[in-house]
């Protein structure tokens, strides 16, 4: 049995084809064009949108840092929009107390959650499932009540008003029409998905799959599993907190919904629509969801949290792996009929 | 030469009242192909974890190749050579075979921390890899998820990630665990074909792949050796015929 390749020279050319489709995994694909391609066009077609279309860019960032942990490092967390919150806060009451320098004060609120991801995390990953999951909704609690009481820095329940903040390099002043705003988080989403994506293929990443399938076969490997979930907690902080700053900057405020339990618990909904641990589930999942948000509304005002509802009820029920999931299913399917 | 592969001296746990491991004195020589067997509950397996480090013992040391390991956590195990399998597999089951054995192969050669370079870049990561799988006839499997091989071959890729670790002391839980009699002989083709260099311990209940592939034996009864030699010493030694045979013909 170990010499298949004298008697089948065939079999070990596939073998070592086989090699090759693996280790090129992480090289790009035309398909992955597409979601900037229609985000372009958005800008190009519709721009009457983009002040809704920047805000979708954010919300798939925030969906993006979630996929991190969760999807790929299997952190099971109820806490993200803590670091959300946190780097729109940041933004904010730097543009509100004179330093509106757009891309300075989006690195501030992204540094800010990285620090409160890894204070945070060195207490709530000792723990694991429900324990973590409600730990990781005590943090966003704590700092909820904290901007809550703070109300003479972050406005508290009005909110923060009051943010100035500056034109893009000095040249590229924030229009009424949203422009400037759209073609800015653009960029940054773009810079961090492909950051985001870097890290999944790289050794780093692969091992947090590693962990995710079994953390007790990673501990006999000998990887530092505490060490590694505490660095993607981090930097998955860190994502959150710039898609905060984002929001913060391109709708110049900032309120307590920002830390809310609700958002968290959103971006999960939509991550689990597109898919989860997929890269692209976020891309799929977030403009899904304001979709389906928006034709539910329109139907039926009330009740249309219902629908939403039970359209993941099905998702979960059906269509385990989210849209993505579903799509790769029906491509294999085609696949096999092909052949 | 003179220090064991691996090596404990009154090796102790307690869980509560019950004694797992009582004043253990073991000695697995370099290149050795030891195997520990005893009935049900005699504290094998607890043995492998006191070892591995995923238990912390009441009492005694532990030395592999000499060094007092006793104190180290188990990461630090693995980095001197210490690899295990596991009794029930234990593999990234919805991973595939090669990035099961790449991921200790990684993790073994330290790149498995690297954030920047894609993990595809590392060819030599994934060739090594790739030779484990092949080595131990799986390189048909090598792109195929683990939960959809059948349970022997998942055994051999348990053993391939084991290997991926370059262990000087490799320890196999029950390697042939759940896999059907007609393929048990694969997994003892792979175990004969180890390199020499690797000092094996294993555990088993077949008996018959006990005897086809140890050159020393323990026995362990009720957390204490109590006795240990050569196979044909340990087939004929009353007390084991006792203890341990006994037990197989009353089953």
């Amino acid at each position: 049995m170990a010499t298949y390749g004298s008697v089948r020279p065939d079999v070990s050319e596939a073998n070592r084809r086989a090699v090759e489709t693996f280790a090129r995994r992480h090289r790009y694909r035309p398909l992955e064009a597409l979601p900037w391609a229609s985000a372009l066009l958005v800008y190009a077609l519709v721009p009457t949108y983009l002040p809704l279309g920047a805000q979708v860019l954010t919300t798939i960032l925030f969906a993006l840092s979630a996929d991190l942990v969760l999807g790929y490092a299997g952190i099971i967390t109820l806490g993200q929009a803590a670091f959300f919150g946190t780097g729109a806060y940041t933004a904010g009451i730097l543009a509100a107390h004179g330093w509106g320098e757009p891309i300075t004060g989006m690195l501030a609120g992204g540094a800010v959650a990285a620090l409160v991801g890894l204070v945070s995390g060195l207490v709530v990953l000792r723990t694991t499932g429900l324990a973590l999951l409600m730990q990781t909704l005590v943090v966003a609690s704590l700092l909820y009540a904290a901007a809550n009481k703070a109300s003479f820095i972050t406005g508290g329940d009005d909110g923060l008003s009051g943010m100035h903040v500056w034109p893009i390099f000095g040249i590229f002043p924030f229009d009424l029409y949203g422009r400037t705003a759209y073609v800015y988080c653009l960029v940054v989403v773009f810079v961090c998905w492909w950051l985001t994506r870097r890290l999944v293929h790289s050794p780093f990443g692969r091992s947090l799959t590693g962990i995710r399938e079994n953390v007790l076969r990673m501990n006999a490997l000998g990887a530092p599993v505490m060490r590694r979930q505490l660095i993607v907690y981090t930097i998955s902080a860190a994502l959150a907190g710039i898609a905060g700053a984002l929001l913060a900057q391109t709708t110049q405020f900032v309120d307590l919904n920002v830390l809310s339990l609700d958002r968290s618990g959103t971006v999960l909904i939509m991550l689990i629509l597109g898919g989860v641990g997929r890269l692209y589930g976020a891309f799929v999942g977030v403009p899904l969801y304001m979709i389906a948000q928006n034709a539910f509304s329109a139907i039926d005002p009330v009740y249309w949290y219902f629908w939403i509802g039970l359209l993941m009820v099905l998702v979960v029920l059906f269509a385990r792996g989210g849209v993505l999931g579903l799509f790769d299913r029906l491509v294999d399917r085609l696949r096999l009929r092909w052949q | 030469m003179s220090a064991p592969a691996l090596e404990t001296r009154a090796l102790s746990k307690s869980f509560g009242g019950l004694r797992v491991a009582d004043a253990i004195d073991f000695r697995l020589e370099v290149g050795a192909r030891h195997a520990l067997i005893g009935p049900n509950g005699a504290g094998k397996t607890s043995f492998v974890n006191l070892v591995t480090g995923a238990l912390s013992p009441s009492a005694g040391r532990i030395l592999i190749a000499g060094n007092d390991v006793t104190d180290l956590p188990q990461a630090a195990r693995v980095k001197r050579g210490l690899a295990r399998t596991f009794q029930i597999t234990a593999l990234f089951r919805r991973l595939s075979a090669l990035e099961n054995v790449t991921l200790a192969v990684a993790e073994r050669d330290g790149v498995a921390g690297d954030l920047a370079r894609p993990a595809g870049r590392h060819r030599r990561i994934i060739g090594e890899a790739y030779a484990l799988l092949e080595m131990l006839g799986l390189a048909e499997d090598a792109l195929r998820s683990v939960d959809t091989l059948a349970y022997g071959r998942q055994r051999l890729v348990e053993i391939a990630v084991a290997l991926g670790l370059a262990p000087k002391v490799l320890l196999l839980d029950e390697p042939a665990a759940g896999v059907p009699s007609s393929e048990t002989h694969l997994v003892a083709e792979v175990v004969e074909r180890l390199p020499l260099d690797i000092a094996v311990l294993f555990i088993d209940h077949d008996m018959d792949l006990v005897f086809r592939l140890a050159k020393r034996i323990t026995v362990l009864v009720e957390g204490r050796i109590l006795v240990e030699g050569q196979p044909a010493a340990i087939a004929a030694d009353p007390r084991v015929r006792r203890v341990y045979l006994g037990e197989r013909n009353r089953r």
